[in-house]
């Protein structure tokens, strides 16, 4: 199969989670005897480029109408990409970004499209995904009845994958600019975050509940004991809600997926959906005053306690560790 | 302003679900069904751009599925919609076939917003919105967290990987709620009572002249226990330890 994997970039390096979708398409096209061709888009796309052609040849569309990505514009492309180069399969990541764009990507090409795909596998010549539904209660096996096929990959689920020997050659894209939607303007971009990494990439991630009272709180502890993990700080929906902490840190089934070696729950209580996010994780620990709180179903180790009291002593022996 | 919400049906997310002996599907026998959270978030703000924004808005709640539905589209006339639309089916339906359906209700319907969840709890799939907008060519927005009417379309916030994105949209459009939009509200007893009354528009899929051919097929279905034993530790010094040992620390 011919696949062609999305690179998302910040302008520079490929994210983490396309390298995920990168492990995937190789996978698949060793698996069918298969070739891998990367895409990136964007304005002044040559850094990421050149990042992208060190584990693969790239195609890149390269024009202003381009940055910032919209997803009108971007699927646009990625879709003529994929018809015009006769690809079979074309893989992202499952992040937010790659959910609006692949979506609509999936909409153009015909709706053979699976998403959050945990796992795979080549039968008589046809892929078949893994993917989870009902909050990760329930794995599906499904096949797509037709192509191009489009899939997102959980980052989680798939070891990014290496640079190559050699790196691969750049191609230019024609884009046709006076065929691209113009019905979306961006007005306000995030503001670039703080130190600490997301949650999908960091080794370890500190996550609290709804037992913080307030974003001060969740600070001095939560935080202060993922930046001596090097870690991310995560949090429950519960939170959240309570405007406590920002929609970027939900760990769950309608939030952010993460994997790390290690996983601290910090008064959460362990709901599916919350579980759903976080369950794959290597080692977990939960924190939590109620012994009956389902987190500690799922955990490696648990200290039944009240978080203000623990989480204060774990910060004062991990920076005595440290000194 | 018409304003269209999709609304689908979903097992209540407070529920164990459990598949069935030879994995084929769900054990559904005793499963309890409410509307899809994130499409409650979508009707409220229908009810909110009305009452903020144009009094004089229409809005049109639709399923598309068997004819069971009826009572998760009574619950958003109880909330205030204006009118309820059921798209009988009895097939099978994966996300494609539920965009070609309501691509065809648009054509029907003519509205200016169709607002919609951003995500079915029971499949997680996250793409009827993106397809729907992509067959109608229309822009979209997912993931929005805020919506406001302004001069030439709506000025809209929306959820990304890194924080909050600010856009302006031109209408019509297909926007996507997350879950900071809102807070659905609770339907009062008479309004729930005066639902029942009301009539519930239908129509048959073949009838809007969809025929439905499966995209994506469920081969399998398990449900994976991933619990572990959990080791109780005293105290912070032991769980140090601990994680030293598992080499995380
Ligand atoms: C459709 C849908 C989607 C959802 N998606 C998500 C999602 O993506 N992510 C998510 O997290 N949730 C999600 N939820 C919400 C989820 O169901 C739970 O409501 C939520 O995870 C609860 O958060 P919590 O554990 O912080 O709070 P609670 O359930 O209230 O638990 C708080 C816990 O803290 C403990 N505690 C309190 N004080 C202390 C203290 N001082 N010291 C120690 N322990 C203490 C309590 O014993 C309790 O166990 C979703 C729900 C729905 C319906
Ligand atoms: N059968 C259906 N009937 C009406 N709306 C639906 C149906 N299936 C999905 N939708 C809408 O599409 C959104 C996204 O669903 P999904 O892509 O399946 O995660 C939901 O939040 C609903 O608004």
């Amino acid at each position: 199969m011919k696949v062609l994997v999305h690179f998302e970039h910040d302008g520079g390096a490929i994210k983490r989670g396309s390298l995920s979708a990168l492990r995937f398409a190789r996978d698949v096209a060793e698996q069918t005897g298969g070739a891998v061709t990367g895409l990136v888009l964007g304005s002044d796309a040559g850094d990421a480029a050149s990042d992208a052609a060190r584990y693969v040849p790239v195609l890149v569309a390269d024009d202003t109408a381009l940055k910032p990505a919209i997803a009108g514009p971007h699927a646009r492309v990625i879709a003529d990409a994929v018809t015009s180069g006769g690809f079979d399969v074309v893989v992202g990541a499952a992040t937010s970004a790659g959910k609006d764009v692949l979506g609509r990507v999936g909409g153009l090409l015909g709706g053979f499209m699976a998403s959050d795909v945990v796992g795979h596998e080549v039968a008589d010549g046809e892929l078949l995904f893994r993917r989870p539904m009902f909050a990760g209660s329930a794995i599906a096996t499904v096949r797509l009845c037709g192509g191009p096929q489009v899939v997102t990959v959980r980052d989680a689920s798939y070891e990014p994958s290496d640079a190559a020997a050699e790196p691969g050659a750049i191609t230019p894209l024609a884009v046709d600019t006076g065929s691209l939607p113009r019905d979306v303007e961006v007005t306000g971009t995030p503001p670039s975050q703080g130190g600490r990494p997301d949650v999908t990439e960091a080794q370890v991630v500190v996550s609290g509940g709804r037992a913080w009272k307030s974003s001060e709180d969740f600070e001095t502890h939560v935080g202060a004991l993922a930046d001596l993990f090097g870690g991310a700080a995560g949090s429950s929906r519960a939170l959240v809600d309570a405007g406590i902490t920002p929609n970027e840190l939900q760990v769950g089934q309608t939030g952010k997926i993460v994997a790390p070696q290690l996983y601290l729950a910090l008064g959460i209580s362990g709901a599916v959906q919350h579980l759903a996010g976080m369950r794959n994780s290597k080692v977990i620990v939960a924190i939590n005053e109620d012994r009956d709180a389902p987190i500690f179903q799922v955990s490696n180790y648990g200290i039944v306690g009240d978080v203000y009291e623990v989480v204060p002593l774990l910060i004062e022996k991990l920076k005595a560790a440290d000194a | 302003m018409k304003i269209l919400v999709p609304t689908k049906r979903v097992p209540d997310p407070d529920q164990r679900v459990r598949a069935t002996a030879d994995g084929s599907g769900l054990e559904d026998k005793d499963l309890y069904y409410v509307p899809n959270p994130f499409d409650l978030i979508a009707v409220e703000e229908a009810l909110a751009i009305r009452e903020r924004e144009i009094e004089d808005s229409e809005i049109v709640t639709v399923g598309v599925g068997v004819t069971d539905y009826e009572k998760e589209l009574r619950a958003t006339l109880a909330m205030g919609a204006d009118r309820a639309l059921l798209v009988e089916t009895a097939a099978n339906l994966d996300p494609w076939n539920v965009a070609l359906a309501l691509e065809k209700v648009v054509e029907r319907e003519q509205p200016d917003l169709v607002l919609m969840g951003k995500q079915a709890i029971d499949d997680d799939s996250n793409q009827v919105g993106q397809f729907l907008a992509a067959r109608l060519g229309w822009p979209q927005a997912t993931f929005i967290a805020s919506f406001a009417l302004v001069e030439g379309g709506a000025a809209i916030q929306r959820e990304t990987d890194t924080g909050m994105e600010s856009l302006k949209i031109a209408l019509p459009a297909v926007v996507t709620a997350d879950l900071r939009l809102n807070e659905p509200r609770y339907a009062s007893m008479p309004q729930i009572m005066k639902a029942q009354r009301r009539p519930i528009d239908r129509v048959a899929l073949e009838d809007l002249g969809v025929t439905v051919a499966p995209r994506c097929e469920i081969v399998a279905l398990e449900v994976p226990s991933a619990n572990r034993t959990c080791a109780f530790l005293d105290s912070a010094d032991e769980l140090l330890d601990a994680l030293r040992n598992e080499e995380v620390c």
